[in-house]
């Protein structure tokens, strides 16, 4: 076990090595960069925006329903909705989901890859697979994610408005209140850190487990569901680490 | 010219080949034939350095690839062009694309003089009409031309197809046939091909190296053949009742 963790870990340390170097053309791996930073922000808006969306609105309707009777005054939905947003919904939640959508598709688009012989064709015309099938992936995903995460932070905090405060549980002035009550900017820094961070999780962990697949479409599948299971346990590792170190 | 010299190759103790020294010829198109198991594909990846030999030198020229370090390895590859079994062509890309792609990954060409050399591809291996289309919208013999179109676009001095017959009905397989020999002998370049169809054997075999068990059991070219009492070859060529009926009729008549 403890020996298989330092293979893998030395075989990723290894296929990175690999990635950094002068790209074949620029111009090739720039279109390969767009296309990816297309793919996983533009492609995932939708899914990203609905969580976001739902996860604020749920948020705010249960706290704005637990401080009812309480002497806590109502403004503090909007602090509470606010931050447990910026501070963890927004960047975990998106990056869990992306590690499913976006993770799960690097390592079955590379994998297969694999499979079909396309990176031994790469090989044979002297393209570094390495660099050119994973360095636009991540950077696009480097890029991207921690888009991705401010937008659902601002999504949640306007599901969370849009959940209290049409159906009257708590005014729009005491919802707006709390938003700009207690505001520390470090929190957003710690959003972007955790973005970034996560996105390096779902993009890398998911290629290494692509790039060396072996076998058929059983194994493919298997790689495709370690991708996701190995990003997810990764962030939220890592979460945890941030959150000791930045706070 | 390649050479491969005492080539030999082991996975954990099982020694895959022992020993196999032989050239492939420029202009020619070489094949490496053999049973399944004998050790075919592994010799191809070693001589396309998809791997590396246990032990043993392979020549490319005045080129020992044995030696070379990764950079020159990628710089050698750019003399290279491979017809891979499923053909691996760029799911995503069009036809077009997928022949154009060496092009804009190596060259600095204009896209007008791109465009020009991508057009002269598709009309050599007949393709005209397909260009936008994609791999999974044309047929297996057509994906099989758009991957040797790809892999001749650059110029290559070395050409290797894998199975490039299979899965192939024996009408197209011999139109492929015959273009890869055509290839060949027109750009004069040095063609290995692995391959299990007798019908290629008889028709392009030019120089056939059979491979038993990890050792070359035969070396001759397509005329050769016939006359031979190797036992191994005669096994493996005329392993079907109907083709040694015929092969006795044949050699009746003589």
């Amino acid at each position: 076990m403890i020996l298989s963790i330092f293979y893998h870990l030395g075989r990723f340390v290894n296929l990175f090595r690999l990635m950094i170097s002068k790209p074949e053309k620029f111009s090739m791996y720039w279109k390969e960069t767009t296309r990816q930073m297309n793919d996983i922000g533009v492609g995932s808006l939708i899914i990203v925006g609905l969580i976001a969306l739902f996860i604020g609105a749920v948020a705010a309707m249960q706290f704005a329903y637990q401080l009812e009777g309480t002497f806590v005054p109502l403004y503090y939905t909007g602090y509470v909705v606010r931050d447990m947003t910026i501070i963890e919904l927004a960047p975990t939640i998106t990056c869990l989901v992306l590690a499913g959508k976006v993770g799960s598709n690097i390592a079955a688009e590379i994998g297969g890859m694999r499979q079909k012989e396309q990176i031994d064709a790469l090989e044979i015309m002297g393209v570094n697979t390495a660099a050119y099938l994973i360095a636009p992936k991540l950077i696009a995903a480097l890029f991207v994610v921690p888009l991705l995460v401010a937008i659902s932070a601002f999504i949640s905090i306007m599901g969370g408005y849009l959940a209290v405060v049409p159906t009257g549980m708590i005014t729009e002035s005491e919802y707006v209140l709390g938003l700009r009550t207690f505001f520390v900017p470090y929190n957003v820094f710690m959003m972007f850190v955790k973005g970034f961070v996560f996105a390096f999780m779902l993009s890398a962990i998911p290629a290494y487990q692509g790039y060396y697949v072996k076998g058929g479409s059983i194994e493919l599948g298997k790689a495709s569901t370690n991708a996701v299971v190995f990003s997810d346990v990764a962030i939220l590792l890592s979460d945890y680490v941030i959150a000791l170190m930045l706070t | 010219m390649i050479r491969a010299v005492d080539i030999k190759k082991s996975f954990d103790d099982v020694e895959v080949l022992k020993g196999i020294s032989t050239v492939f010829e420029k202009g020619k198109t070489n094949l490496i034939i053999g049973r399944s198991g004998a050790g075919k594909t592994v010799f191809l990846k070693l001589l396309v350095s998809l791997m590396s030999p246990t032990d043993g030198d392979i020549w490319y020229d005045d080129v020992n690839i044995t030696t070379l370090n990764k950079r020159e390895l990628i710089d050698l590859r750019k003399d290279i062009g491979m017809l891979f079994q499923g053909s691996a062509l760029f799911d995503s890309m069009t036809v077009e694309e997928n022949i154009r792609f060496p092009l804009d990954m190596f060259t600095k060409k204009t896209k007008k003089e791109k465009q020009d050399r991508v057009d002269e591809m598709i009309e050599v291996v007949n393709l005209e009409g397909s260009n936008n289309k994609y791999p999974g919208e044309i047929s297996g013999g057509m994906q099989k031309r758009v991957g040797i179109a790809r892999s001749i676009v650059l110029n290559p001095k070395y050409l290797f197809c894998d199975e490039p017959n299979s899965g192939l009905d024996p009408k197209t397989s011999l139109v492929i046939d015959e273009l890869i020999q055509k290839i060949t002998r027109e750009n004069k370049i040095t063609t290995i091909i692995n391959t299990h169809d007798m019908n290629s054997v008889m028709e392009i075999g030019e120089k056939i190296n059979l491979l038993h068990q990890g050792r070359l059991a035969w070396v001759g070219n397509k005329d050769e053949v016939l006359e031979s009492d190797n036992e191994l070859l005669q096994n493996f060529i005329f392993a079907s009742p109907f083709l040694q009926r015929l092969r006795k009729r044949a050699m009746n008549n003589k």
